[in-house]
């Protein structure tokens, strides 16, 4: 008789993609994700998912109900709502990721800088940030938009940028700041140091690709902000002007004269900031929990 | 404890300062001023000269650093100008507006608080049940709406089901109260939604966290009713927390009701500031900013005593 050994197989550990990943252990993150690439989508395929000029007058169908023709109906001016709310996502995408993108971005470098050298420049850091965290956001992008006027390049208006940009950073760096001061105390910094690099690489090669994990966190939970500020802004008659379509300014204007008769007009741009708002919130919360439960924006 | 007080009292005052100067030159950075948005506003010819004396009256014919220095000690003496705008003086501005704004901060307060503790709590006791998900779901999406189109929602709802609108003047609540609750507690509920969904999603976790604590455990064991270790172990010490975020929400809302009041239509510091900045009417701005600033500044110190007062292990 010979004994024949039991061949022994090895289960590896399924290896899943991370997409994939990511979509079983945070679903709901998963479906606001799928929103938002909807919206990014509709934003820059506007001309073609839009059925009408979002600019276009049409005084034969003023105040019309929504309907077949129109979706959304239409607006005092007669112009299609469906399709301004497509172009008003290209809008609010835009300004929201650019100021997100530059409020998050300043932000870090300034944490980051701020935890590493420490002493006398992060007292003057933090006594700077303590004093822009003083105002509540809507009022110091409201003084900031009014001071600096309009300055639009390719379409965009950088100072409003930059308004909505502000109060986001100090927010931001005061997290960062907090995560880099561990980091600080990594035997690699030292090592780098010790290496005879400088400051400078030390901050952008060593410290700053280990504090990503909550910047990118950030800087998605910050565009639902900066959307919902640039609304804000917008219906305040402060942010984006006519005849650009934006959601905020759709709500602001006559649409308040035609409460009665024309209520889709406050409906569906409103749903569409909320939507928007709510899809990167989401998407945010999940991108938390799944690099680190820890981490709290 | 008080020298604790006193410590962050003192802190303030760079940060106000700091406050203060920022203020004051991101105003004057850019070049054209009130004057000539007053005088010429209605298309008329005004000669340089009327300009010039007009300048001189409300001071700005003098250097910035010296502005800035009037400015200063007229505020420490608590005089704080004349809007450029009304020429009436900024305190009685503000005044007449202030008890309004406060007003709404208060009634959304208690709406938050009194929405979102029960909320927070039952969502924190089941959860992962679906209870739990039902009020996550009308947190996160509170956190998703902008109050002013709630706010709007809420004016056609009230035209559209009750043909009622609030009422547009303000009467205090001492005159009237209930003129002054029915225009008032409707702006208060659209931005509670959102105070109320911050808070509750702060109750939730922090109620989460303590029920894993080992006195939690003690109590269970040494068989206190679940209902007395859910009251008097778990909820005092988890709304801790939620009394920073009642704060700093309520600090907010004092200048952050900007968008609310115009939707409203109502006559608060929010619209006030809309139009002092509309009219760049510098001194208005400028002292509207440190008021909401030294609010805000205000409230955090309130919060941290208040802190220590309900928690004995913090002593400073």
């Amino acid at each position: 008789m010979t004994t024949t050994a039991p061949v022994i197989t090895y289960a590896l550990p399924k290896r899943r993609h991370p997409v994939v990943a990511f979509t079983v252990a945070q679903p709901l993150g998963a479906i606001a994700f799928v929103v938002i690439v909807v919206m990014i989508g509709a934003g820059i395929f506007a001309p073609w998912v839009a059925p009408y000029d979002p600019v276009a007058l049409d005084f034969g169908a003023m105040l019309a109900p929504p309907s077949f023709e129109h979706w959304f109906g239409t607006d005092a001016f007669g112009r299609d709502i469906f399709s301004r709310v497509i172009y008003g996502a290209r809008t609010a995408l835009t300004i929201g990721f650019l100021s997100s993108f530059v409020g998050c971005t300043l932000g870090a470098a300034l944490g980051v800088a701020s935890a590493y050298f420490g002493g006398r420049i992060d007292l003057v850091t933090q006594g700077f940030v303590d004093v822009i965290l003083s105002f509540p956001l809507i009022v110091l992008a409201l003084v900031v938009v009014a001071m600096l006027g309009k300055f639009v390049v390719g379409g965009v208006d950088l100072n409003l940028i930059l308004a909505i940009a502000i109060p986001i950073l100090p927010k931001v760096e005061r997290v960062i700041r907090a995560a880099a001061l561990s980091v600080r105390e990594m035997p690699y910094v030292d090592a780098a140091r010790a290496a005879g690099y400088s400051n400078m690489r030390i901050i952008f090669r060593h410290m700053s690709p280990n504090v990503a994990a909550p910047y990118l966190i950030m800087l998605t939970a910050y565009i639902a902000q900066a959307i919902l500020l640039e609304a804000s802004l917008s219906f305040l008659g402060l942010g984006v002007t006519e005849p650009t379509p934006a959601w905020g300014l759709m709500l602001s204007g006559n649409a308040s004269d035609f409460y009665r008769e024309a209520p889709w007009m406050i409906l569906f741009p409103g749903l569409a900031i909320s939507f928007a708002v709510f899809a990167f919130n989401l998407f945010g919360d999940s991108l938390r929990d799944w690099f680190d439960p820890r981490f709290k924006t | 404890m008080l020298s604790y007080l006193a410590n962050r009292t003192l802190m303030m005052v760079p940060t106000l300062f700091g406050v203060a100067v920022l203020i004051f030159f991101l105003l004057r950075v850019v070049p054209g001023d009130i004057v000539e948005v007053k005088l010429r506003g209605d298309g008329g010819t005004v000669t340089a000269e009327t300009l010039e004396a007009e300048r001189k009256r409300m001071g700005l014919d003098k250097p910035l650093p010296a502005q800035f220095v009037d400015w200063m000690t007229g505020m420490a003496t608590f005089d704080f100008g004349k809007s450029m705008w009304t020429d009436r003086p900024v305190s009685e501005e503000i005044a007449a507006r202030l008890e309004l704004s406060i007003e709404v901060a208060i009634i959304a307060t208690l709406i938050a608080v009194l929405i979102a503790i029960p909320m927070g709590t039952l969502s924190a006791l089941f959860h992962d049940t679906w209870i739990d998900y039902a009020i996550r779901l009308f947190t996160i999406a509170g956190l998703a709406v902008p109050s002013f189109w709630l706010g709007m929602l809420v004016i056609l709802s009230l035209l559209s089901f009750f043909n009622w609108l609030p009422p547009i003047t303000y009467t205090p609540i001492y005159v009237d109260p209930v003129a002054n609750l029915s225009q008032l507690i409707w702006p208060a509920a659209a931005v509670g939604y959102r105070y109320a969904a911050v808070v509750a999603r702060m109750v939730r976790s922090s109620i989460i966290e303590v029920m894993k604590e080992d006195y939690i455990r003690t109590a269970r064991a040494k068989g206190v009713y679940e209902r007395l270790v859910v009251t008097r172990h778990a909820m005092r010490n988890a709304l801790l927390p939620a009394i920073t975020v009642i704060g700093l929400e309520f600090a907010f809302l004092i200048g952050g009701l900007v968008v609310t009041e115009q939707v409203f239509n109502l006559n608060g510091i929010g619209k006030l500031f809309v139009q002092a900045v509309s009219r760049n009417d510098f001194t208005l701005i400028q002292t509207m900013v440190m008021l909401i600033a030294s609010i805000f500044i205000a409230v955090n110190l309130l919060v941290d005593v208040l802190y220590a007062a309900l928690d004995p292990r913090i002593r400073y």
